[in-house]
């Protein structure tokens, strides 16, 4: 079945490594494949389900495995000037849009996008999340996959004064699928957008989010932890721009990269003039297990108001032998003493999602990562 | 603002006056046979003059970057003069230099005269386009070492000037470098032999003086194994309401446990309090660590130009070599930075560190940009880096753009960056010991700049408070 509308992608739109942005993510390879309409899919015997009401996408396409009622989706209309949220919006024709009425605490749920083929495919979601002022909502994102694909979902967030949304975010895609979500924020005065994502999947991924404090008191956690090996190639690129006075961020990016894999972390803060009493912090270590992984790590700060306080840290390293040699020392085996190391390095970032199925959900992907090494 | 502190403004730069001699000039604009010119001026050997013109035909076909966080016109290279001089023969000696042109050097308190020098720096003054006078030199060929303007070395050193230039900094390795390369009029050339430890401070004294003229200097260093030297740089210009352009290139070669400190005061006529006029600077400095535990320091103090965009490096080659960055870079008024470093960790064991202190103040725009890369083959490699930027007034940008990339898991990479604002506290605290606002804030920009000032050879950390504090004036109270 073809897909109304459907027409071949413009692969010259997308952006090239001269762009600042792109410099360190390559999409060479991307553009190099003739991707075809999505076939329907089957919908794997295990989907996840964490008993939340969910909403499934099997290759760009509503599910009845959904439990929550099917969506409107109206057109898009894109304003915004992102190479690949523009691609999206010439292809997009499907995705989850949730209204939750002011004050209303909508609880969690849970969004899983899953896809699978014979030959190469596209699949461009547009999810658009609208919070009324105080509402509240934890959203558990999975997106996993079968075969070579290229899953390009934006994600639209508007969230209204006080409300506050919990996003967390599993990548676990095909480790031959493409993988580049965009995610736009816009957080009114006393609002709190908190992100945490797992980057475990795909063969290239990059994980794009602009959050933008328009309200005073506003609030953006972006926190995210990248396991990647072989010759996976992970990105994670923040920009949150403080356009409000008293507006807080909060930044916290692991990255352990083994085999051949190279991980990107760009991180922007923007500080507007008008956005004084800026808060702004960010904090992004990688460890290389291996000879040959790479780490490329590009924090950034933008400030034109005074009265700010901003700062930022970047490490990159091996695991430290002496903690190694430590535990070992006290009888714990050589691989135990290593995993527990590494779960202590990610337990920065991780101890940010509260959520407790989340939580669950995110260290048993570490674990299973972790045994597969 | 109070009329005193106007006053103090417009008062601060004092190297703005201009110095009336006869010059001699070449026509407006570039091209070939304006880089023929230049070299059969310098009555450069036919090899020198190929390269230039390789050079020139290189830069015909590049673009000028665009990636700097700076704005300004578009520059029109036809419209300037690449070559002025003061129109006297070449000096023999100092009793030869037109004593116009000492008065101007010390009126900017450059010790020319030897007799007057400040005791062990030996300095060369480089007028515009051409060298003036070079001062010890005698005293230094005792113990081998060569200092004197590279047109000469040019002619009297062919095979070290070959063997060197464009080695560290090659024609092609981006717009400005690739201008200088084919006009570049003067500059210093030193060699340290093997073993020597230079008796004495170097220093060049770089002015600018004639109107809608670049000035495009290159300086060469060399420090054979196990020899040492430190060197100084200064600049000044006379204030003028049309922008000029400075081109320069650096190079410094570091040989077997050599050690080369490079240290600059940089203070070209910033533009006035509206931003106009002022130096557009932009500058190419790179030093090679090509021996084994060699190391290379930059510390540059950087208060001055209407543009600043310049980047001292390393590439840290040998192994164990070490590569150093202490900076500090104040903005006032309209004036723009874009500045920082890149350590290229390509030799075992190589470290690097790098300090960044960079204050904004009044409608000023100052950007730290850095790239740390440890590449592949740099096992135990290790790098340290720090940026803080002080926010003065609520109408000037502070940027940090580091590039953190690295390749090889041994090797050990941290870097830290804040930025705040003067805290009230410590105002208040020196206020109330009876500090005037503009000295309590003097001396807070101090302190926070005390990691790298202490970098600074005596002499030069001395001017280098005064002018900070100097070039704040006007934008506090």
């Amino acid at each position: 079945m073809a897909i109304p509308g459907w027409k071949r992608h413009d692969m010259t739109a997308l952006p090239l490594k001269k762009l600042e942005a792109w410099r360190y993510t390559d999409l060479t390879p991307l553009a190099e494949i003739n991707f075809s309409e999505a076939g329907l899919g089957v919908a794997p015997a295990a989907l996840p389900d964490l008993g939340l009401p969910r909403a499934v996408f099997i290759n760009g396409r509503y599910s009845h495995a959904s439990t929550l009622p099917m969506p409107e989706f109206s057109p898009v209309h894109e304003t915004g000037d992102l190479p690949l949220a523009q691609i999206n919006a010439e292809s997009a024709q499907a995705g989850l849009t949730i209204d939750v009425p002011d004050g209303v605490d909508a609880g969690a749920i849970l969004l899983v996008s899953h896809a699978s083929g014979e030959a190469p495919f596209a699949v461009h979601l547009r999810h658009r999340i609208h919070l009324g002022r105080g509402a509240s909502l934890t959203i558990i994102d999975i997106a996993k996959g079968d075969g070579l694909y290229w899953h390009n979902p934006v994600m639209d967030i508007r969230l209204e004064a006080g409300a506050k949304l919990a996003h967390y975010r599993l990548q676990d895609e095909s480790r031959a699928a493409f993988g580049l979500a965009t995610i736009r924020a816009h957080i009114e005065a006393g609002a709190a957008y908190e992100h945490f994502s797992a980057i475990i999947g795909a063969r290239l991924s990059r994980t794009e989010i602009h959050a933008t404090l328009m309200g005073e008191e506003a609030a953006a956690h972006l926190n995210a932890v990248q396991l990647l090996n072989r010759e996976q190639h992970g990105d994670f690129t923040t920009v949150v721009a403080h356009r409000a006075p008293c507006c807080a961020s909060r930044q916290t990016v692991k990255s352990v990269l083994s085999g051949l894999a190279r991980g990107v972390f760009q991180g922007r803060i923007e500080v507007d003039r008008i956005a004084q009493k800026t808060d702004g912090y960010q904090m992004s270590q990688a460890l290389l297990l291996s000879e040959h992984a790479e780490m490329d790590i590009k924090p950034e700060l933008k400030i034109y108001a005074d009265d700010v306080k901003c700062s930022h840290g970047a490490t990159i390293g091996a695991l430290d032998e002496d903690q190694v040699f430590y535990l070992r020392s006290r009888g714990i085996p050589e691989a135990q003493a290593r995993a527990l190391l590494i779960r202590a390095f990610l337990d920065d970032a991780l101890s940010a999602v509260r959520h407790v199925q989340a939580r669950a959900l995110f260290e048993a992907a570490i674990d299973t990562w972790w045994v597969s090494q | 603002m109070s009329a005193s502190m106007q006053e103090l403004a417009s008062a601060k730069y004092q190297y703005g006056f201009t110095t009336d001699i006869l010059m001699e000039e070449f026509p407006r604009g570039l091209s070939e046979d304006i880089v023929r010119l230049i070299s059969a001026k310098k009555s450069e050997p036919a090899w020198m003059l190929e390269w230039r013109l390789k050079a020139y035909r290189l830069w015909l076909r590049m673009e000028e970057p665009d990636w700097a966080h700076i704005s300004h016109p578009p520059i029109d290279y036809n419209d300037l003069y690449y070559y002025a001089a003061p129109a006297r023969e070449q000096p023999k000696s100092l009793d030869d230099v037109d004593p116009e042109l000492l008065r101007t050097y010390e009126k900017l308190g450059i010790p020319l005269n030897e007799r007057a020098a400040l005791a062990g720096v030996a300095v060369d003054a480089v007028f515009d386009s051409v060298s003036v006078a070079t001062t010890f030199r005698e005293t230094l060929s005792k113990s081998g070492v060569i200092f004197c303007p590279l047109s000469e070395a040019v002619r009297e050193y062919p095979e070290l000037v070959r063997k060197y230039l464009g080695s560290v900094v090659p024609m092609h390795d981006n717009y400005f470098a690739a201008l200088n390369s084919a006009v570049f009029s003067d500059g210093s050339f030193v060699y340290i032999p093997k073993g020597v430890r230079c008796p004495m401070e170097l220093s060049t004294y770089f002015r600018i003086n004639a109107r809608n003229t670049g000035q495009f200097e290159r300086t060469l260093i060399i420090a054979d194994d196990e020899a040492s030297v430190s060197y100084l740089e200064g600049c000044t210009a006379p204030m003028r309401d049309e922008n000029q352009l400075h081109a320069a290139v650096v190079e410094l070669v570091a040989l077997d446990s050599a050690k080369i400190k490079y240290s600059t005061v940089q203070n070209w006529y910033p533009g006035d309090a509206d931003g106009r006029g002022g130096i557009y600077n932009f500058v190419t400095k790179r030093g090679a660590c090509r021996g084994r535990d060699s190391k290379i320091s930059w510390t540059q103090v950087e208060t001055g130009s209407a543009i600043t965009w310049k980047y001292p490096s390393c590439v840290l080659l040998g192994e164990g070599s070490v590569g150093e960055f202490y900076s500090v870079a104040l903005t006032n008024n309209h004036q723009q930075a874009d500045t920082g470093t890149k350590m290229i960790h390509i030799g075992r064991n190589t470290t690097s560190t790098i300090i960044s202190k960079g204050i904004s103040a009044g409608k000023s725009d100052n950007t730290y940009r850095g790239l740390v890369k440890i590449l592949a083959s740099a096992s135990g490699a290790r790098n340290f880096t720090q940026c803080d930027s002080l926010l003065i007034g609520n109408e000037c940008g502070a940027h940090t753009v580091p590039y953190i990339e690295s390749r090889n898991a041994s090797a050990k990479v941290e870097h830290e960056a804040t930025t705040s604002k003067i805290a009230e506290d410590q105002l208040f605290y020196c206020r109330s010991r009876g500090l005037s606002q503009e000295d309590a804030v003097g001396l807070i920009v101090n302190g926070f700049c005390k990691d790298v000032l202490k970098e600074l050879p005596m002499e030069f950390a001395v001017e280098a408070q005064k002018l900070l504090s100097v070039s704040l004036e006007g934008s506090v109270g």
